[in-house]
């Protein structure tokens, strides 16, 4: 399956990904919008991190892990894998907001919705053919493409 | 802003940030490496500096939702024609600092563009033009010494040329990546510049700051520089590239040497230069064993043994008053080409006062050269490269009118990879990633995307060429060098008709 790769040699830490993740995931889809008013009042989070560490730095999602972790540690049947399009998906209606896959994902890609007791996760922006991210990054740091794992 | 100091308050630029649409995404802050923006967490949103702005623009091509706008500050000293704003400001700065002003780039003072000047043909009725998406175009040029004459002798399989021919730079378009050395720019622009040139088919020039050996599988494509520092020159080297060239002058400071500050030499500058870790890499003005044209014959002599003679051996000088007499001796001394970089040639780092005011425009220089050297009959013996202030195709079209066989573009190549001429080069602190070798910034030069750019850039220019060359009749870039014909200015005086070797328009 196509997923999203990044590459820290050319990350260059603008997390323009985040902007873009936070706006296309907004129900405005209005960057501005989404930045001055969804994201306080809703509690909207991108599902991108952008983590730094001196002059390195990477920008990190959902690596939709052929055996997730998250999904074998969700008590609740909200995280699942899809094994027909590869992809981890996550049914908010059914999260208890119980943070067990945040303490299992080993790439600390999860992260906790602001506001509510509920998780906030990548989706490959469903909807959309090249996720927002990949879209944004202005030095091709981000890249959606097969490279031959499931 | 209240404890700047007065000097400081007269600054270039100012930011005008638009609150109805600034999200405080913060990318500006981040992106800026001058601290011009910041996070204030008393007002919790950025705010910024208009003292340090040095107007690259980042910021505002980064800004996701186009808050941001960079312009000249409008305050305006009282106008005065002599007293220009900038002399006032230069006079400001160095009364703080008593030292040198330092620039980069190429200049920016008005001095007459002459490209913009001359006019080309095209068919009309009389001689067919040629469209170059049906019919053969053919812009395959190749650097260096040509034979007066062919001689053929007879074999059993026919005719065979007799005429040994020296080695050539082949060429699959008239333009060339000028040179700009690995530790000025960093070495994603390297890795750049080599891959492009090598899909291209065209060459590269590694400046006078060595090559790396990882970069030397892109040798067929790389001219290798010897400058008056040495740096990073070897025998490997010297057999690494296609072509070497000796670099006497460089059109942004003729006469000066270079200076690479330590904080610029980091490990892998240090190993490609052969010079300390953190230490200053200083080129001297003159080459110490260059004190005559006999001199400089015996090192063109040198690397052409130290190389076997298979790849020609050129010398690059700046544009300067007696330009054409020095190109002769150059071309009598053996130089296979010689490049010549006009006064509006880039750099790394040079003082401002020599930037704007020593050396003179390459298109009367290259006319200059061209004619001396056909009058002496010695034009075959080497090819002419003209370099300094090649804006686009057109300019490539009439250099090579004006005599050029090829040309070399830097500023160009650097523009392409988003340079916006802020000309801060000599800080090592480029936003653009391009002048900075800061592991954080240097980063900022993807060499996938900037390969791709340069290679973009050479691609539509030669189809412009081709177009401009249809449009004129001629199916060959040989059949357009020298051929001032094609040329016709507007405006200039009669010298400078005279100089150029044009006419006017209408005559």
């Amino acid at each position: 399956m196509k997923k999203v790769y990044p590459n820290k040699e050319v990350c260059i830490g603008c997390h323009l990904c985040e902007v873009a993740c936070l706006t296309a995931h907004s129900k405005s889809r209005d960057v501005v919008i989404a930045y001055k008013q969804e994201k306080d009042a809703l509690g909207l989070s991108p599902c991108k991190t952008v983590v730094h560490a001196g002059p390195a730095c990477v920008a990190l999602s959902c690596r939709h892990c052929e055996e997730p972790a998250c999904v074998a540690a969700c008590i609740s049947g909200a995280l699942t894998k899809n094994r027909e399009t590869g992809r981890t998906e996550y049914d908010e209606g059914k999260c208890v907001g119980c943070w067990s896959c945040l303490m299992a994902c080993p790439f600390g890609s999860i992260r906790r919705h602001p506001i509510k007791e509920k998780i906030v996760k990548c989706d490959l922006c469903a909807g959309r053919d090249i996720p927002a991210c990949v879209e944004a990054c202005p030095n091709w740091a981000l890249v959606y493409e097969e490279r031959g794992e499931k | 802003m209240a404890f700047t100091p007065i000097g400081k308050k007269y600054h270039d630029f100012q930011v005008v940030r638009d609150k109805d649409a600034c999200i405080n995404c913060q990318v500006c802050v981040r992106q800026c490496s001058y601290g011009v923006h910041t996070f204030d967490e008393n007002r919790k949103c950025v705010v910024h500096d208009n003292s340090k702005c040095i107007g690259c623009h980042r910021c505002e091509a980064l800004c996701p939702t186009d808050a941001l706008l960079i312009q000249e500050k409008a305050s305006d000293f009282k106008a005065n024609a002599c007293w220009r704003p900038e002399f006032i400001k230069y006079i400001y700065k160095q009364a703080e600092t008593g030292g040198v002003l330092l620039t980069g780039m190429g200049s920016p003072v008005n001095i007459p563009v002459y490209w913009d000047r001359l006019l080309l043909d095209a068919s009309q009725v009389t001689n067919p033009s040629i469209d170059p998406l049906r019919e053969p175009m053919e812009l395959t040029t190749f650097i260096g010494a040509k034979p007066d004459a062919l001689a053929f002798e007879q074999t059993p399989d026919g005719p065979k040329l007799a005429t040994k021919i020296g080695p050539q730079l082949r060429l699959k378009s008239p333009i060339m990546f000028s040179a700009m050395s690995f530790g000025s720019i960093n070495f994603n622009l390297h890795i750049a510049m080599a891959r492009a040139a090598t899909e291209l088919g065209i060459f590269y020039n590694t400046g006078e700051g060595g090559l790396h050996p990882s970069l030397y599988k892109y040798g067929a494509n790389t001219i290798v520089q010897v400058a008056s520092g040495r740096f990073g020159v070897h025998r490997d080297y010297l057999n690494a590239g296609g072509g070497i060239e000796i670099k006497v002058g460089q059109g942004a400071k003729p006469g000066i040497g270079g200076h690479l500050p330590g904080e610029k030499i980091n490990a892998k500058v240090s190993e490609t230069r052969m010079v300390p870790l953190g230490s200053d890499a200083i080129s001297p003005a003159p080459h110490h064993d260059i004190y005559s044209i006999e001199d400089l014959l015996q090192l063109i002599f040198a690397l052409k043994e130290a190389s076997q003679y298979r790849v020609p051996v050129g010398v690059k000088i700046a544009a300067v008053h007696n330009v054409a007499a020095i190109a002769s001796g150059i071309v009598r001394a053996g130089a296979d080409y010689v490049a010549i970089d006009g006064m509006r040639g880039g750099t790394g780092a040079a003082p401002g006062m020599i930037r704007d005011n020593v050396g003179i425009p390459i298109e009367l220089a290259l006319a200059a050269v061209d004619q001396r050297l056909r009058d002496e009959g010695i034009r075959g013996q080497a090819s002419v490269i003209a370099a300094g202030g090649i804006r686009c195709s057109a300019d490539v079209v009439k250099a090579i009118a004006l005599g050029a066989d090829a040309v070399y573009i830097g500023t160009a190549a650097l523009l392409a990879v988003g340079c916006t001429l802020c000309a801060r080069c000599y800080t090592g602190k480029c936003p653009w990633g391009i002048a900075t070798n800061d592991p954080s910034l240097a980063k900022r030069q993807n060499p996938d995307k900037a390969a791709k750019q340069m290679a973009n850039l050479i691609r539509a220019w030669s189809h412009e060429i081709e177009e401009m060359l249809g449009g004129m009749g001629l199916n060959s870039i040989e059949s357009l060098r020298g051929n001032r014909d094609k040329l016709r200015a507007v405006g200039l005086s009669q010298t400078e008709l005279d100089i150029l070797g044009v006419r006017h328009a209408g005559a």
